[in-house]
């Protein structure tokens, strides 16, 4: 551990800054709490919400996951987790059972988290009607009013010309009943997790300097309608690796031929069925 | 001028304990946590657990009321964090009443506003115990089905208070409960039936 | 079987060499010391230390060596540092009334108290390459002495304009501390103070496009330059112990007053009113297109039609930053293949619905 920079790199001033934002944020499930995001050493875009949340929450007793399009070994996940392992000196993990704070980007792991585990989310754009209404003091008005009616023009919209809602990714929710929230990222596949998790869910966007929060055993929908149900992408094959029929593929191009492998893109999960297979034998 | 209490033995980590077991008991309503690491001597009135908080969470900019004229409380606070004491409930940030008979009606803390709720007002009522399992029904985000609540020695008014609360949403202030060392939290999104 | 890409870390770690070899450069050629950067490529420096909101000289040459000469890069790594320094106290404001100019000239008077002072500019120097400059050690004649010294405080110019009643006045500075943006998030509406923050902090060629922009039509400015200075100013601080000022040390700072004509309104008499813009070293283009953007912001703060992007306070603020700008930028090159296989199972349904509802024609 360096000696030149506090426990988990922030000083103690922002880090109280950003445990004040994240009380708010659990008290009003969904609200984007603004919070004074700080110059970071690594690029904005690359996680430095997600950063600051997972320093303000951990303790020496922690156990550390890190985690970027469900896997433990991409590079970003590799420089984020070794940022830690330095500055916090805090012991860190590949297997989600044992991670007691997990921070992701674009993925929720496949195992079920528990109630002892928090879950960082690195959020780019944290308003989901950003693309709608460009401007932030309209939006947040929007959100004032609970005036959301824009949103589901949008997806209707998507169903009336395309005959379905072609959002696949940050896909929006709406939380306990009242704010539409951005679930980052991850996949639509993912959204049924976010729903009534025992775990409690963090979500930091740096660059645009909010935090915002799912309680634990919280309702959260997905937008939809009745004639347009919500539904996750779905493969008509199992994982190349492990077999699993139930967890988000990657497809991996094998060569030039057009041969592609699908395999699971949480790495952790692939793994441990692996190795339950391998026992088996 | 007020006799100064000990602050945190280990700023740091002490801070980030207390400040994870709080986070627990926000993000689940109900439950009753007993706040780790070391605890400081209070300054009169406050109880272990309220200042322990109080130390961890709050300085220059994140204002203070105390329900009352409270030399040691006010003088321990302000050398420790630097925060400003305020007269008027409603700009504080957090605020602490030490009394349980002395609960002011919530809509006098700050409320935030339909744009920015987060301008609101935390409020830490002290208690003589809590208990979970029994008291008061509990249900809304952070809980499962229903969480039960037994607070002792708990002001007059309080479950109306808190129902009031409750139809603001997403305005209003959200209660941290404090009992010797342990917390329980009462956010704003939370619905009480005696 | 198939086994994905692996060994992220080290991969990572001989990245980092070899980029630390490919700034060395050709190793039979001597080491930049970034004393040399300071003196040599200083204004290269200014804008690093502008960018990268901190005002070290020394450590904007040695981020700028780091950095291979990557002006915005070498802003991240001041920035980055900044962020961990404790706040000590803020300075009572700089009174650049009382600086000691090196450059100040005005264009809205002939001539003016104090004088047009010239000093290293690199206006009306033909831009012909210098070759004498190729090797080492070229000879420099010095420049001449004046004869007479620059008066110790030379007035600035838009003081004598206001003096007049000519100039719409200032608003007197807001009580208490001002916003500080690096502990403060941005909430519109912003204040003057705010955005001229942001503006000194922002990207030069995003700030100076704007000013640009806003003289092409796209904003409402008749600018004319009221004065440029360029000098060096003390830094005063009254801790509140002491109760009395004193001077911690010196910066330099180029400023600019632009001025526009405004044609008054219902309550207001015809008048000028002013942009400023004021930003660390030497930086003309900076201060100038600050000044520029500042003026078409006060204009729609002050209830004027919308004319360009210039004005559009959450346009201009929330995109000037290059730190934050190149990193969102730039993490499109992290992996996104999660979400493009949620793109590809959308088109590959949609394509599939397609071609049956074809098929069943």
């Amino acid at each position: 551990m360096s000696g030149a920079y506090n426990f988990a790199y922030l000083d103690e001033q922002t880090k109280r800054m950003l445990r004040r934002a994240l009380l708010k944020a659990v008290a009003i499930p969904g609200y984007q709490v603004p919070f004074a995001s700080r110059d970071m050493p690594l690029p904005y875009g690359w996680g430095t919400g997600g950063i600051q949340v997972t320093a303000a929450v951990l303790g020496q007793d922690d156990v550390l996951k890190v985690i970027d399009q469900g896997a433990d070994d991409t590079t970003n996940a590799v420089s984020i987790r070794a940022f830690f392992r330095k500055t916090a000196g805090v012991a860190t993990t590949e297997r989600t059972a044992e991670a007691t704070v997990i921070q992701t980007r674009h993925r929720i792991p496949e195992r079920p988290l528990h109630a002892g585990q928090i879950l960082v989310f690195q959020v780019p754009i944290p308003e989901p009607l950003r693309f709608l209404e460009p401007r932030e003091r309209e939006t947040r008005r929007m959100h004032g009013l609970a005036d959301y009616g824009a949103m589901h023009v949008k997806l209707y919209e998507d169903v009336a010309r395309m005959g379905r809602i072609t959002t696949s990714f940050a896909y929006p929710v709406k939380v306990a009943g009242r704010y539409v929230m951005d679930p980052s990222p991850i996949p639509k596949f993912d959204n049924p997790k976010l729903h009534d998790c025992p775990a409690l869910q963090l979500f930091g966007a740096g660059r645009e300097k909010r935090v915002y929060a799912i309680p634990p055993h919280t309702t959260v929908e997905s937008l939809d309608f009745e004639d347009h149900p919500f539904e996750v992408q779905r493969w008509d094959r199992p994982c190349g690796l492990c077999g699993s029929t139930d967890s988000y593929l990657d497809e991996v191009v094998t060569d030039d031929q057009g041969g592609r492998l699908f395999c699971c893109s949480d790495t952790d999960f692939c793994r441990e069925r692996r190795d339950r297979m391998d026992e088996g034998r | 001028m007020g006799r100064i209490a000990a602050g945190l033995a280990d700023p740091v980590h002490d801070a980030q304990m207390q400040f994870r077991d709080l986070l627990w008991a926000m993000s689940r309503p109900g439950s009753v946590v007993v706040l780790r690491g070391g605890l400081p001597a209070p300054p009169e009135p406050l109880v272990p657990a309220a200042y322990a908080l109080l130390l961890g969470l709050v300085d220059g900019e994140s204002p203070v009321w105390l329900d009352g004229d409270h030399p040691d409380a006010s003088r321990s606070i302000r050398f420790h964090t630097g925060a400003s004491m305020v007269a008027e409930p409603g700009q504080a940030a957090f605020a602490v009443v030490t009394r349980a008979s002395g609960l002011l009606p919530l809509e006098r803390f700050a409320q935030g506003s339909h744009d920015y709720p987060d301008r609101s007002c935390t409020v830490i009522l002290q208690v003589d115990h809590l208990a979970a399992g029994a008291g008061l029904k509990l249900r809304g985000p952070g809980i499962a089905g229903t969480a039960r609540l037994e607070i002792g020695g708990a002001p007059e008014g309080l479950v109306p208070g808190l129902q009031a609360n409750r139809r603001r949403f997403p305005l209003g202030v959200d209660l941290v409960l404090a009992a010797g060392r342990s917390i329980a939290c009462l956010p704003r999104s939370t619905d009480v039936e005696a | 079987m198939y086994v994905a890409v692996k060994g992220g870390e080290r991969a990572i770690r001989n990245a980092h060499r070899w980029l630390a070899e490919e700034r060395r450069g050709d190793p039979d050629l001597p080491e930049l010391d970034p004393a040399q950067l300071r003196e040599q490529l200083a204004l290269g420096c200014d804008r690093v230390m502008n960018e990268g909101s901190l005002y070290d000289p020394d450590l904007a040459a040695l981020a700028l060596k780091q950095a291979r000469g990557d002006t915005v890069e070498a802003a991240f790594l001041l920035r980055a540092f900044r962020t961990t320094l404790p706040r000590l106290l803020s300075s009572v404001p700089v009174e650049t009334a009382g600086m000691r100019v090196t450059r100040r000239v005005s264009a809205t008077f002939k001539d003016i108290p104090g004088g047009q002072i010239l000093g290293p500019t690199f206006d009306y120097t033909h831009r012909l390459l210098d070759e004498t400059l190729g090797g080492t050690d070229a000879e420099i004649a010095p420049a001449a002495v004046a004869e007479q010294p620059v008066d110790p405080v030379v007035p600035r110019v838009l003081d004598i304009l206001d003096a007049d009643g000519m100039i719409q006045p200032e608003p007197a500075a807001a009580e208490g501390e001002p916003t500080d943006l690096t502990r403060e998030p941005l909430l519109f509406p912003v204040g003057r103070d705010a955005w001229l923050q942001n503006l000194a902090r922002g990207d030069e060629g995003f700030v100076f496009a704007l000013g640009y922009s806003t003289q092409r039509g796209f904003g409402s400015t008749h600018p004319f330059v009221g004065e440029l200075r360029v000098g060096t100013v003390d830094l005063v601080v009254e801790p509140e112990e002491l109760g009395f000022p004193i001077v911690i040390g010196e910066v330099e700072l180029t400023e600019c007053e632009m001025v526009n004509q405004f044609l008054g309104s219902k309550t207001e008499p015809p008048q000028f009113t002013r942009g400023y813009g004021l930003v660390f070293g030497h930086q003309e283009r900076k201060a100038m297109g600050m000044a520029l953007v500042d003026r078409a912001l006060r204009n729609a703060a002050d209830g004027q039609e919308q004319r360009g992007p210039a004005m559009d306070q959450e346009f201009v603020l929330y995109h000037s930053d290059n730190v934050q700008a190149s990193g969102f930028v730039e993490h499109l090159k992290l992996p996104h293949y999660v979400d493009f296989q949620g793109e590809l199972e959308t088109i590959r349904r949609m394509r599939e619905a397609a071609a049956r509802e074809e098929g069943g024609e």
